[in-house]
């Protein structure tokens, strides 16, 4: 008896989805809006971590000493970084290493090599040393300790700037995140608004059917329902719609990406987790469906 | 058995807006309109019981109140010592199921035809398809509409229609079937097709229950007749004649 009532709950729902053909549409349109925007945030977050954990990944303390510091002083001040805890590597490059790769990464840097040689073979880059952290949050603790210490050969501790930048970054995606919310919100709103209205109209259409129901018995259930499920309709389609829509956005968006951030495959991501994005999109679709739906119902549906 | 237990149903009047100009107001504080008072009727099974008087006396009133369709301001209604007014929302759809009910303006589904709008009643009951198939029929053949079960309300004449009515009210067997008025909108040769169909259902053992002001089918029927004056009873006859 349930599976039967089901079965024509949701036939009925069907009908009543395809007869009210604009109706839908409008309603599948504000939906598919809502989920877009979600959607679009949802991989924005995606990019904006992967570059954040790639940063911190990156983050690191240069000591850079000054040329011709005493290399004993530097390997002394090596080891005992390399006792810390909190200290993961300590890399030492010296004078001529440094050098090395400064000539390597500026080979086609006219003006650079110009510059250098017009030191006449000296060398003007002192030797550095390279930290690491177990866990980036220490590292403003060791350039802590390191600032405290005040070495004399110590020509420059280069942690605070590079902090400086992923500061700022944090904050531009916690600001877009916040933006975002709030533009989730309205559109959700106004998408609730555009389909609480769809019922409504539904309600109002089938004002004489839903008395006749009634008089002849039928449950509430039986008379809610196909309202209720008009409503999963609306959401499921357009969390499909939408999903599918990202297919090609992101087909096109991953190679400019990739060009900026080569670390990430933002299409390669999308794919493999596709059905779970497919999923995700739904279920807010439906959510939002369903709740127009009940207020609808409990509002316009006496039963 | 049916049991309306001392009811009343009021209205609030609100056609004077409440402002300044009440001091011209002659009429009581709380003015209320009463299509039904005080009413007390017993109609046992198998009964054919028709509820005479002018529009306005409170006929359909009653009827509503039967299909909790509304609820009284006073009193108990009670179907086979259930008591409807006392029962939740969630109940309700039982009880309707329980009395088949036809209206003066058929009340067809206009979208669906003469067999869907029949069917439509046991689907919305939960019925399994295989005894809607064969419910549907039997009724439709009760009611002489066999031939033209595919057709669509608008392709149906009155008399068609509210044989469809019928049908569909007949379509659950339930206990009571209740007419509101209806040969209201009909001409005497279907008026009376519709009032011998209502006899034969009674005679299959169903109580009914028909509200009318048409003086010949009461005087035709020569079963019990309560007259109803502004909301009251002011007649119960067992085999009564129309007389107002």
């Amino acid at each position: 008896m349930f599976l039967t009532s089901l079965k024509r709950v949701i036939k009925s729902a069907w009908l009543s989805f395809r007869r009210n053909g604009l109706l839908s549409t409008a309603t599948i349109v504000m939906f598919g809006l809502t989920l877009f925007v979600i959607g679009g945030l949802l991989l924005l977050s995606v990019v904006a971590s992967s570059i954040l954990a790639d940063l911190e990944d990156k983050i690191d303390i240069s000591l850079y000493f000054v040329p011709g510091a005493d290399e004993e002083d530097i390997l002394r001040i090596k080891n005992e970084l390399a006792a810390s805890e909190e200290v993961k590597t300590v890399t030492y490059l010296s004078q001529e290493e440094t050098l090395r790769v400064f000539t390597e990464r500026h080979k086609d840097d006219e003006a650079v090599i110009a510059s250098l040689a017009e030191f006449e073979g000296e060398n003007p880059l002192g030797a550095s040393l390279n930290i690491r952290a177990q866990n980036p949050d220490q590292l403003a603790s060791v350039a802590q300790f390191l600032a405290k210490r005040d070495y004399d050969s110590v020509d420059k501790i280069n942690y605070f700037e590079n902090a400086t930048v992923i500061e700022r970054l944090a904050a531009v995606v916690s600001t877009v995140r916040s933006l975002g919310l709030v533009l989730v919100l309205v559109l959700s709103f106004v998408a609730v608004l555009v389909a609480f209205n769809t019922v409504r109209l539904a309600i109002y259409t089938a004002r004489e059917e839903i008395n006749i129901m009634k008089l002849v018995g039928a449950s509430n259930w039986f008379v809610r329902g196909p309202f209720l499920v008009t409503g999963v309709i609306h959401g499921s389609l357009s969390g499909a719609i939408v999903s599918t829509a990202f297919f090609p956005i992101v087909w096109l968006a991953s190679p400019k990406i990739s060009f900026f951030i080569p670390e990430v495959d933002l299409f390669g991501y999308f794919t493999s987790n596709f059905f779970e994005f497919l999923f995700i999109m739904s279920a807010i679709g439906i959510g939002l469906g369903v709740l127009s739906s009940t207020i609808a119902v409990r509002k316009y549906l006496k039963v | 058995m049916i049991f309306f237990d001392n009811v009343s149903k009021v209205y609030p009047v609100r056609s004077r807006p409440q402002t300044q100009a009440l001091e011209f107001s002659h009429g009581a504080d709380n003015e209320v309109s009463a299509a039904l008072l005080g009413v007390t009727i017993r109609i046992q099974p198998e009964e054919f019981v028709s509820i005479v008087g002018h529009s306005g006396a409170g006929k359909s009133t009653l009827l509503k109140l039967l299909i909790a369709e509304d609820t009284p301001s006073e009193g108990r209604i009670f179907l086979d010592n259930e008591e409807i007014t006392a029962l939740s929302g969630r109940e309700l759809p039982r009880i309707r199921r329980k009395i088949g009910a036809i209206f003066q303006d058929y009340r067809l589904l206009p979208g669906k035809t003469a067999y869907e709008n029949v069917s439509f009643a046991l689907e919305a009951a939960g019925c399994p398809d295989e005894e809607i198939n064969e419910s549907v029929p039997e009724v439709l053949e009760i009611v002489g509409l066999l031939d033209k079960m595919h057709n669509f309300p608008h392709e149906l004449s009155g008399g068609e229609r509210q044989r469809v009515a019928i049908a569909r009210a007949l379509v659950n067997q339930p206990d009571v079937i209740m007419a509101d008025e209806p040969t209201g909108n009909l001409d005497p040769v279907n008026t009376w097709e519709i009032v011998r169909l209502l006899e034969r259902i009674n005679e299959l053992g169903r109580t009914v229950v028909l509200a009318t002001h048409d003086k010949h089918i009461v005087d035709h029927l020569g079963r019990r007749v309560i007259t109803l004056e502004k909301g009251r009873v002011i007649r119960d006859e067992e085999k009564g004649m129309y007389h107002l």
